[in-house]
């Protein structure tokens, strides 16, 4: 259904701008100024609630006739009952494997038929049911949204299907350098009896001990349209979706509100760096860092600006020493997880074996330096960075929808997103100086080193970081899962 | 002087009657020094993307030289001839944008993702290093990449379980002397080869805008856009034309079954044929059977191997198509316990069968339910890789439209379930593949048995 016409009227048109535009003299010596940018201009963000409460927050998007939509229940990996790790995450992965006496394979096939994707997942403290579908499919692909999530089944023989493939995933960790150096971080930093410093499917003998009635007191007492919310990004408008949801939704039972709370784990008092053995591995793969802050705190967006110019972009501090000065690596950068309690700051690379004692160096000097003031010049590149990249996050239902969430998970004000980049571009240097000395404190972190200890454990004893334990891999994964 | 030569104007897609119209109207120009430059506008948000696709990839490279056209890629980012080191980054992250790069067997591409009011500063530095790159190139820039770009191969592959599968796959499925004999990051012994001299040579082979193809897309004013192109590109002066590359035939006439260990816990099998390249007759019919092969839980592999027998912890089949052929991979990770000739033995028999007897309707129909939805999400985005602006490059340089949306799609709903099996019958021969195994260290019983060759 293409048309190609050839327009001989607009080819001689453009033939004398040509000329006009040939006869300027290209100046290559400075960069072009630039406009100022334009105002991001987002849809309103519309609310309703069902006639059970369960409260629904849409934005319309009709460029593409595409629906993304969201169930986030309130309740995550840090409600895994005690001796029950896992127990989220195993939930979240059974709600498909079977639900409204459909089987797993019943529900498998009917979303792929639609062209639909469901995914089930947990985070620390909220749970995503999220439905992604072109509009000729929605209702369809609502409805089975809604047996999913209501009406979800456990059946035994699927939960022992998924409880080895769990297993077989925490077999597989013990090949991967970076899997083994996260765990291991998140571990020695938060403890493994804490909600971020445990593997989120769990152990093999949580795993292991599972049976269908674990998972469906999970469910039963967390997903309920009291302790739940839906967000919805796409080509629909508020009455339909209304209408929708209430036919599906609409009849979720009511319930209690989780309010477990989470304190912050206690903080790193004095830098240890930890060595686990990986022999013959061309890189070491290196984890840095102490707990930071929770997302909710006055200072998120300096705190975000100043990590920006550390370890945050490509032109990081962080980067451009460890890559582009030194060739120690393909990147390196640092990160700091904003949840509902704090989370960990974390510098991280893989760098090239014969050389990890000097980028834990110059790591250690990147970490100092950013406590000094930084110029005026890096700070408003950083802030523009964030700021003025800040509408690239508006383009897909999906990640539309993942701002959405994040702005009521954290229960941010309703001008938040029109508010953003004005904030961010506020900051000052004061404040970047005040967050680096506050939350970057290179004498108190943890240290994770795998490589090939052979190689490398002389150069890093003599960096006198702190005390330097030795750890094997199964100090940190456990024997390889036994499955029968 | 003479400036623009074609301008079509073309409104495309009209997706089948349940899904809402979608067109990607697009404008097209060639430069007087042969650049091609397609427009797209896009105003759902105040940002806009500036892809550029060189007509080069790894499949280009001299013996000897593997790895160079993607460790020139590196090279793209460290500066131009008025833009210092470092800058081209900097400059881009201070106007609030992104930018990437990737090479592969046939193409190196492009973008920079930027508010839509930093148009003129990506064009700037863009067009800075397709004019003026060996201004600031000197072997010590070359060394510092060549570092980064080692690493980046100790981390993708080395020190990746499995991570050294597709170069020796590669090496195996394709005579020496074939473009596609090696991988794109090519070997560390080639890699320390390269010289400052092959940069330069490469540079004034390949890097001309009669080479290259510009899609600007988004939030953009196509009349102001092209005048800004015209101004920062049509100054830089045409190439020669850039030599094709005339590979000798490629036809495997036997089963190579070839075994490697690894650090790893589980033994996985790789199984690889040379089928059709991207868009030829035979290419829509392997990515169809590629998903129902492997695409969800009721895919015929999937089902067999992980859901009922659960012997294999994954299973992954799949086209990858390119511009002189493709191949048509399945790899399965076999549980604890459980051999490749187990698993080998599982894929053979739903190999023979979809030869013997073409799938069900359902099958196909659920294909392409599954690539038209796909399509549509990738309607979402004009930047970064597989955005609007990649596809528009993409068609332009596998078909010469870039409009080719339509027939994209066309290709999988006019199939038949029959096609399927007789291109299966066609391209996935017993005696012409590559059958890898990697093994534990010291479990080469694991592995498929290569006495079993020809059988």
């Amino acid at each position: 259904m293409k048309r190609e016409i050839i327009f001989l009227s607009a080819v001689i048109l453009t033939f004398i701008l040509a000329g006009r535009i040939n006869s300027q003299v290209v100046n290559r010596n400075q960069p072009p100024l630039l406009p100022p940018p334009s105002a991001l201009n987002l849809p309103a963000i519309q609310q309703f609630v069902l006639s059970n409460g369960l409260k629904v927050y849409l934005m319309e998007k009709h460029e593409v006739p595409v629906v993304q939509l969201n169930v986030v229940v309130k309740a995550g990996i840090a409600d895994d009952p005690a001796g029950k790790d896992g127990a989220a995450s195993m939930t979240a992965a059974m709600l498909t494997e079977g639900a409204a006496g459909k089987s797993s394979l019943e529900i498998a096939d009917a979303i792929d038929f639609l062209g639909a994707r469901i995914y089930a997942g947990p985070g620390y403290n909220y749970t995503d049911i999220a439905l992604h579908t072109p509009l000729s499919k929605f209702n369809d692909a609502l409805r089975l949204l809604a047996d999913i999530v209501l009406r979800p089944d456990f059946p035994a023989n699927e939960l022992n299907r998924k409880k080895k493939e769990r297993l077989t995933n925490i077999m597989q960790w013990h090949d991967q350098p970076t899997a083994i150096a996260g765990i291991a971080f998140n571990k020695l930093l938060f403890g493994s009896n804490y909600a971020y410093g445990k593997p989120a499917i769990g152990s093999e003998e949580t795993i292991k001990g599972f049976i269908p009635s674990d998972l469906k007191n999970f469910y039963d007492k967390y997903f309920n349209s009291t302790n739940s919310f839906i967000v919805a990004v796409g080509d629909i408008d508020k009455d339909n979706l209304k209408k929708d949801l209430e036919r599906e939704f609409g009849g979720w039972k009511t319930g209690e509100a989780n309010n477990n709370k989470l304190h912050d784990a206690p903080q790193v008092e004095k830098t240890t760096v930890y060595l686990i053995d990986k022999p013959a591995a061309p890189q070491s793969v290196i984890y840095i860092g102490r707990i930071g802050l929770p997302r909710i705190t006055p200072d998120y967006n300096a705190v975000y600006v100043m990590n920006t110019i550390l370890g945050g972009s490509f032109s990081s501090r962080i980067n451009q020493n460890l890559r582009e000065k030194n060739g120690f690596t393909y990147g390196a950068s640092s990160n700091f997880s904003f949840r509902v309690a704090a989370g960990a700051f974390t510098a991280s690379s893989s760098v090239q074996s014969e050389v990890t004692d000097k980028a834990l160096s110059e790591f250690f000097k990147e970490l100092n330096g950013i406590r000094e003031p930084v110029s005026a010049d890096e700070l408003e590149r950083a802030k523009n960075y964030v700021a003025l990249g800040y509408p690239g996050n508006f383009q897909t239902v999906r990640n539309i929808a993942a701002q959405l969430e994040e702005k009521i998970e954290f229960n941010l004000s309703d001008d938040y997103f029109n508010k953003y980049i004005s904030n961010i571009l506020s900051v000052s240097n004061q404040e970047i100086n005040t967050a680096a000395q506050k939350y970057i404190e290179p004498g108190k972190m943890i240290v994770v080193v795998v490589g090939d200890k052979n190689k490398i454990e002389d150069g890093i004893k003599k960096l006198n970081l702190g005390e330097l334990k030795n750890l094997s891999i199964e100090d940190v994964l456990g024997k390889i899962p036994q499955i029968d | 002087m003479k400036a623009v030569i074609i301008l079509f104007l073309s409104y495309c897609i009209a997706l089948q009657a349940q899904l809402k119209q979608i067109s990607v109207p697009y404008t097209r120009y060639i430069l007087p020094n042969g650049l091609n430059v397609i427009l797209h506008e896009d105003h759902t948000t105040p940002t806009l993307t500036v892809n550029m696709w060189y007509h080069v990839g790894s499949g280009y490279e001299k013996a000897g030289r593997t790895g160079f056209a993607h460790l020139f890629e590196h090279l793209m980012f460290m500066g131009s001839g008025h833009v210092p080191q470092g800058q081209f980054d900097k400059l881009l992250e201070a106007a609030g944008g992104d930018n990437n790069g990737s090479t592969n067997t046939d193409r190196t591409n492009y973008f920079e993702d930027v508010p839509s009011n930093a148009l003129e500063l990506a064009l700037y530095l863009d067009s800075d290093r397709m004019g003026f790159l060996l201004g600031a190139m000197s072997p010590k820039s070359v060394d510092a990449q060549r570092d980064v770009v080692k690493n980046e191969r100790r981390q993708s592959y080395e020190n990746r379980p499995y991570g050294l599968a597709w170069e020796n796959i590669y090496k195996n499925l394709y005579p020496e002397g074939h473009p596609y004999n090696w991988t794109t990051i090519g070997s560390m012994t080639d890699l320390s080869a390269a010289s400052y001299e092959d940069v330069v040579d490469f540079f004034k082979t390949y890097y001309t805008p009669n080479n290259a193809s510009l899609c600007i897309a988004g939030d953009i004013n196509p009349e102001k856009t092209l005048e800004l192109v015209k101004k920062w590109y049509g100054g830089i002066p045409a190439g020669k034309p850039a030599p094709p590359i005339e590979p000798p035939a490629a036809k495997l006439t036997k089963e190579k079954v070839i075994v490697l260990e690894d650090k790893v816990q589980l033994p996985r099998l790789y199984m690889a044929w040379i089928t059709p390249a991207r868009f030829a007759p035979g290419d829509a019919e392997m990515d169809v059977l590629s998903n129902i092969f492997s695409n969800g839980k009721n895919s015929r592999l999937y089902k067999r191997l992980v859901y009922d027998l659960q012997i294999a912890q994954d299973v992954n089949a799949f086209q990858n198509s390119n511009k002189l052929s493709s191949e048509f991979m399945i790899i399965a990770t076999a549980r604890a316990g459980h051999n490749l000739e187990e698993i080998k033995k599982i894929i053979q028999e739903e190999i023979d069968k979809i030869k013997s007897q073409p799938p069900s309707d359902r099958e196909v129909q659920q294909a392409v339910n599954q690539f038209e939805a796909g399509y549509l999400d990738a309607m979402e985005r004009c930047g970064s890789f597989g955005g609007k602006a990649d596809l528009l490059n993409s068609y332009y340089y596998y078909t010469g439209n870039p409009d080719y949306f339509n027939e994209d799609i066309s290709r999988y709903k006019e199939l038949s379930p029959g096609d399927i099996r007789a291109m299966a019958q066609t391209y996935l021969p017993d005696n012409g593949r590559v059958v890898l195994s990697i093994v534990p260290k010291g479990k080469l019983n694991l592995a498929v048995n290569p006495k079993e060759e020809g059988k």
